[in-house]
């Protein structure tokens, strides 16, 4: 049993930081391979789309709020790509729908 | 509209050719990632508080590991006193996407760049900044990666700390609302490429449905968040890759 946080939070930080660490430092030259490159390419749209959704509808307190803000979300990521206008909108759609329902 | 235009191909004009050009740039364009970093740590603050962590502590913990559902599953693995080797094994399974990132971020690096800069770009790889940092075209310069970094482990370490300092002050509305910020972030990063793309489209609301379907099958919906997105990237990229191969050109234009 780890009782110690330090010596916890070094072996966490350290096992998260191996895992960032090797595929770079292995991976050196360029994938040839045609369907692990097009895999790789559609890594983060899959991953993002996966933790984003039902998170952002379950992570409020209520429902509706999240699913508000995803709406919002969504438009405004369309119209006007900036993350910080983004990220914004859906915290003001929350706080102010946290009003109704 | 920066980041909008930065992730489609539109070319390489409008980015800068220098080193401090592109840490100029990877300061303004982690502003809004420090911003959502801050609100959204400052929920871990809380939570760190409430297990028994010290500022100082949290602070270690965030400037160590710069992850936000890690950070999340760090603090309950602490909480139940788990043993190393469950600490270890749960880390791998919760953090295994950014195995999967730095896979994918290793081709954007120069097969000449020396070793000290990809111990410095491992640290810079969280879901937002590995967003931004494979979305640059052409090969990664690793000072625009760390200056996106440098901002936002600020606000994502200090958010951390003040989250632990006076959580227990700030509204309930108010932190409810904060909740939302990296999702999203995370919409502003896939939704610009998705509007370009029809393929990059269909695959996200797949992506999306699968994942809802997941979190509601009595068989499925057990399984951990980390471990969800895992299983789900593995076979949703890995059908995209096979219907939709990416056109086989070999300049470094490859991620997009």
């Amino acid at each position: 049993m780890t009782e110690n946080i330090y010596i916890s939070l070094l072996i966490m930080c350290l096992t998260v930081y191996m895992i960032r660490l090797l595929p770079l430092l292995f991976l050196r030259k360029p994938i040839t391979n045609r369907f692990i490159r097009s895999f790789l390419y559609y890594v983060p749209y899959v991953t993002l789309a996966v933790m984003t959704f039902p998170a952002i509808v379950t992570v409020t307190d209520n429902v509706w709020s999240g699913a508000a803000a995803l709406v919002v979300g969504l438009i405004v990521a369309w119209v006007n790509g900036d993350l910080f206008v983004v990220a914004i909108s859906c915290c003001a759609t929350v706080f102010l729908t946290g009003f109704f329902f | 509209m920066e980041n909008s235009s930065s992730i489609n191909n539109t070319g390489v004009s409008g980015y800068p050719s220098t080193r401090k050009g592109w840490v100029l740039r990877g300061l303004r364009d982690g502003f809004p990632i420090c911003m959502g970093y801050f609100a959204v740590a400052f929920a871990l603050g809380i939570e760190a508080r409430r297990i028994g962590l010290s500022a100082f502590q949290s602070f270690l913990m965030s400037t160590g590991m710069v992850a936000s559902a890690g950070e999340f599953a760090a603090l309950m693995l602490i909480e139940s006193h788990a043993g190393v080797f469950e600490m270890i094994t749960t880390c791998i399974i919760v953090n295994l996407r950014y195995f999967l990132m730095s896979c994918s971020l290793s081709q954007k690096l120069k097969s000449t760049l020396p070793s000290i800069h990809r111990f410095g770009v491992a640290y810079c790889i969280t879901d937002e900044i590995f967003g931004l940092s494979s979305a640059v075209p052409g090969y990664l310069e690793p000072f625009y990666s760390y200056a996106i970094t440098f901002i936002s482990v600020a606000g994502w370490s200090g958010g951390t700390v003040m989250g632990v300092l006076v959580g227990n002050i700030l509204p309930a509305a108010a932190v409810n609302a904060l909740s939302v910020s990296l999702y999203g972030m995370f919409l502003a990063i896939i939704i610009p490429p998705a509007k370009q793309n029809r393929f990059i489209g269909g695959l996200v609301a797949v992506s999306m449905a699968v994942s809802w379907i997941f979190s509601i099958l009595p068989l499925t919906k057990g399984i951990s968040s980390g471990f969800k997105v895992i299983i789900l990237t593995i076979l949703l990229a890995g059908a995209a890759a096979a219907l939709k191969p990416i056109e086989d050109n070999n300049d470094s234009e490859q991620e997009d």
